[in-house]
């Protein structure tokens, strides 16, 4: 009892760190916003009359959950990017050194990463709404919140568990690019996945943000490819196997 | 006796070996310190004490050799060795984007200083480093020193079984310094706490340090008390008895991280 109040401490304060950096650093609130806003405008309304005429319907009420899980994805992987900083700048060390296990640490950094990536989520809902998105029921708005922040959790740990291993500044946003786009890409995002050629169902289909987005799309917008239960049953299960793999990884680093 | 003994040494470290690739930081080196002492820990640039003290807490995983702190292996239980020492680094460790203060609160709360020790300290601590009027300012608008000073402070906040001090007063003006080692001298006298410290100030070692040992190109050449090298080198002072052992080159130094880092830091915005 004792340890489980002391370890919620060590993980409450390294969430309320990660808040504080997020909240002070505005220019980066700003610049991961304008991505997603771009891709929103630029692909909602380029690609909108001509899927309206394959009779897909309205192309951003299918695209906005798509865009919504791609601003947590980026968000999420590059709050690794915060480990390799710690470790360049020092601070690491500190929290190496303390008397807790560094799993405590690990997950401490990957909740308030993901509580970022889940605000960011959050504000382009908001700026979807803006732009002519309409949910299909306001009241269940709430619900999509719990596969955006699946996500979250799944891909900051994943993020932190290559960051862990990794100590070059410049390659780690170079990799986490690259394993992003066709992440991203491949998700089903941007495309319905009906009809797809069976190699390029069979990759989105092992992809597990095929499941955030397809969990997403379904409460917001009430078209759906799996069911609520398989996504929330994928996320959770890849969420739960990449915190286990980052804590590990996270407990062998070394200065 | 044997029992008796060990229970005195709250470090031991045996044919501790470090290499990074073939070459050898640390080259085979055996030594104790006794519980309460205060023990320095010299050499030039480049010798091997910093990766020594990042063996002793768990943020190296040595080569071969064996190392206890407080009992404990490093290697096999770092938990443990963790909540034994306290260390102050030789190059930077806080985090910028968070105030003085809030720097200080989270170490208190990961060390599990308990909020009325933890508030009381902090507010004393921070006069001894004289940033009380600077609290709650960013650690981003902090000059070299203040910064410095600070980690000081934080290192000082919980009190462990050992304190690590790599270096502590390189560059703090001679009050700061006078005021720290009023302090770390006074956690060693009431409380016991064993001090292991690393400098390049010859007479701080001499005034402070209980025993010294100096290590050089990875090997520890000489230990005993300050009396003992001046008297063995039939030197005047320690800094001459130094000199005698470790030569008079100067030393070429690894490159840190901060160094790699200052080619680097262009990309980011």
């Amino acid at each position: 009892m004792e340890k489980i109040k002391r370890y919620s401490k060590i993980i409450y304060i390294l969430w309320l760190r990660q808040l504080k950096r997020y909240y002070r650093s505005r220019p980066r609130m700003i610049g991961s916003l304008a991505q997603p806003v771009l891709f929103l405008v630029a692909l909602g309304f380029g690609f909108g009359p001509i899927y309206q005429k394959a009779g897909g319907g309205n192309y951003i009420q299918f695209i906005a959950p798509g865009i919504i899980a791609m601003s947590i994805i980026f968000t999420s992987m590059f709050t690794g990017l915060e480990v390799i900083y710690d470790r360049q700048f020092g601070f690491l060390k500190e929290t190496l050194v303390a008397p807790v296990p560094r799993w405590t640490i690990m997950l401490g950094r990957t909740f308030g990463g993901a509580t970022v990536a889940t605000m960011q989520g959050i504000i382009v809902f908001f700026i979807a709404l803006f732009i002519g998105f309409r949910p299909e029921n306001i009241f269940t708005v709430p619900l999509a919140i719990i596969y955006m922040i699946l996500i979250a959790v799944l891909f900051t740990a994943f993020g932190t568990a290559i960051a862990s291993k990794m100590e070059d500044m410049q390659a780690f946003p170079l990799i986490i690019n690259f394993l992003i786009m066709p992440l991203f890409f491949l998700s089903g995002a941007l495309f319905p996945l009906n009809g797809l050629s069976k190699t390029i169902q069979t990759i989105i289909y092992a992809n597990p943000l095929s499941y955030g987005v397809d969990g997403i799309r379904g409460v917001l917008s009430g078209q759906m490819h799996f069911a609520f239960q398989t996504d929330f049953l994928v996320l959770f299960v890849f969420a739960t196997v990449f915190l286990a793999l980052g804590s590990y990884l996270f407990s062998k680093a070394e200065v | 006796m044997y029992a008796l003994i060990r229970a005195m040494n709250i470090i031991e470290v045996k044919n501790l070996v470090k290499k990074f690739g073939d070459v050898a930081a640390v080259d085979d080196i055996s030594f104790d310190v006794k519980k309460g002492e205060i023990f320095a820990f010299l050499g030039p640039n480049g010798a091997g004490k910093t990766t020594t003290i990042k063996m002793f807490t768990t943020l190296l995983q040595p080569t071969s050799g064996k190392i206890l702190i407080n009992g404990f292996n490093p290697v096999t239980n770092p938990d443990k060795v963790r909540s034994s020492f306290g260390i102050i680094f030789q190059d930077p460790s806080l985090d910028d984007e968070l105030t003085a203060f809030e720097n200080l609160e989270f170490h208190g709360v990961l060390y599990d200083v308990p909020k009325k020790i933890r508030r009381k300290r902090i507010d004393e601590l921070l006069k001894i480093v004289e940033l009380e009027k600077r609290k709650n300012s960013l650690v981003k608008e902090f000059s070299g020193g203040m910064k410095r000073r600070l980690e000081i402070a934080r290192g000082l906040l919980h009190h462990p079984k050992i304190i690590f001090l790599d270096e502590p007063t390189l560059g703090l003006d001679p009050q700061t310094r006078n005021h720290l080692w009023g302090y770390i001298k006074d956690m060693n006298h009431k409380e016991g706490i064993t001090v292991f410290f690393s400098t390049h100030y010859m007479e701080e070692a001499e005034r402070m340090a209980h025993r010294i040992a100096i290590i050089d190109n990875g090997k520890i050449i000489a230990d005993g008390t300050a009396q003992k090298l001046i008297e063995e080198t039939k030197s005047k002072t320690l800094e001459d008895a130094f000199l005698k052992l470790t030569g008079k080159q100067i030393r070429e130094e690894g490159a840190k991280s901060i160094d790699k880092l200052r080619n680097r830091r262009s990309w980011r915005r």
